[in-house]
């Protein structure tokens, strides 16, 4: 297994928000604002190096049949830490993020990460996962916010843009279907990519080959 | 608030799934058929009346008097992970039926945000002031989660059939009718009894 391989994965390949599809209720709910986007990426990428860490350097010792129960205690428990550090310096993103801060413990990415990748992998792999995974989401997250708070209300990140702006994209209904066009929109890109790729790697193989 | 408008709040205008956006893995992972959509909506509307059971006085009556607010979320998330338990045990020995017909939902609905949401909503973000009304809380919420649950199947089984451009296929397309769906539930916020 390369470094390599766990980068892109995280980011690209496999990326959580748009590719798999995973932890959608804070996606669609905080992503109003570019600032919650970043945010909530940012909380999350935290829990899942934290978590990922820590289930890894157990993986021996927790046994199989309770393995999800003390997954979920040890997010919780890097949740609860996230939360009161939100709450004591920064309350305005605590706010912000609401009960969605709490949530995190829910999210399908961070106990997908610790059930598929941190409990049969060494420590150094899993923490690199985790943080990569946690880029992963932070980019797509952002990337959300910045376009919905451009359209919906003409800011970024708070600064007035112009006056210009269709609310729609600000409220539940425009979470949903921006949500919806993004992940057409990443997926279309990722095939005609992919396909490009693979395209260039059979040329070179193939000219390998003839010069053999 | 009483408590007709918590009624209304729980099954439309606060609707989980529509309006706070939680609990959306289950809706757009299991809502294919109707009948799995019913069976979904079932456990989780009789797992957040217990949540709603279980969390409000333990947060109320125990953790707020001891000042132990700060351990909720493990606290939550365990009472919920041994609910779910207890409840499949109990309905496997004693109503087989109704096991049969919820059982491989349950295991899922620990990691729905929509229950430990509920949870934190009656205690934490204070949306109701007593035991009863965050009962009434839970199960209206469930109800209006089963309801969206049972309408979006419906739309799906036409929707799965349309001839769409690829990458619009699965999820992306679901998104887009959920989104009409959130614009219409959108107007049910205008209805106000007694706040």
């Amino acid at each position: 297994m390369k470094i390599k391989d766990i980068a892109l994965d995280g980011v690209v390949r496999q990326n959580p928000v748009f590719r798999l599809v995973l932890g959608t209720c804070p996606t669609l709910a905080v992503t109003a604002t570019a600032l919650g986007g970043f945010s909530m990426g940012i909380a999350v990428t935290f829990v899942l190096v934290c978590s990922n860490v820590i289930i890894s350097l157990l993986r021996n010792v927790i046994p199989d049949r309770v393995r999800i129960p003390a997954f979920i205690v040890i997010i919780a428990t890097f949740v609860t830490i996230v939360k009161m550090f939100l709450e004591c310096y920064i309350p305005s993103i605590a706010q912000l993020l609401g009960a969605f801060l709490s949530l995190i413990v829910v999210n399908c990415i961070v106990l997908g990460r610790a059930e598929s990748f941190a409990s049969h992998n060494p420590v150094g792999y899993s923490a690199l996962d985790g943080l990569f995974m946690g880029l992963g989401v932070t980019g797509a997250l952002t990337f959300m916010g910045i376009v919905r708070e451009i359209l919906g209300n003409g800011s970024l990140f708070g600064a007035q843009l112009w006056s210009f702006k269709i609310t729609f994209f600000t409220t539940v209904g425009g979470s949903f279907i921006s949500y919806g066009l993004f992940i057409a929109l990443f997926n279309f890109l990722y095939n005609v990519i992919d396909r490009k790729m693979r395209h260039v790697h059979a040329n070179k193989a193939l000219s390998k080959e003839v010069q053999a | 608030m009483n408590i007709l408008a918590i009624v209304v709040a729980g099954i439309l205008s606060q609707n989980f799934l529509l309006v706070k956006t939680m609990g959306i893995c289950p809706f757009l992972g299991v809502s294919k058929k109707t009948d799995a959509s019913l069976g979904m909506g079932i456990a989780v509307t009789f797992v957040m009346v217990l949540t709603c059971l279980v969390c409000y006085p333990l947060y109320v009556w125990v953790l707020v008097p001891t000042g132990l607010e700060y351990l909720e979320i493990i606290v939550f998330i365990l009472v919920i992970a041994s609910l779910v338990q207890i409840l499949e045990m109990v309905l496997k020995k004693f109503i087989p039926g109704l096991y049969s017909a919820m059982g491989i939902y349950l295991p899922l609905i620990t990691t729905n945000c929509a229950i430990l949401g509920v949870a934190e909503l009656v205690t934490v973000q204070a949306a109701v002031t007593t035991y009863l009304e965050a009962l009434v809380y839970g199960l209206a919420s469930g109800i209006g989660f089963t309801l969206v649950m049972i309408i979006m199947s419906g739309l799906r089984e036409r929707v799965d059939r349309y001839n769409l451009a690829k990458p619009l296929k699965g999820f992306p397309i679901v998104l887009i009718v959920a989104g009409f769906m959130a614009m219409a539930f959108s107007m049910f916020t205008g209805i106000n009894i007694g706040a």
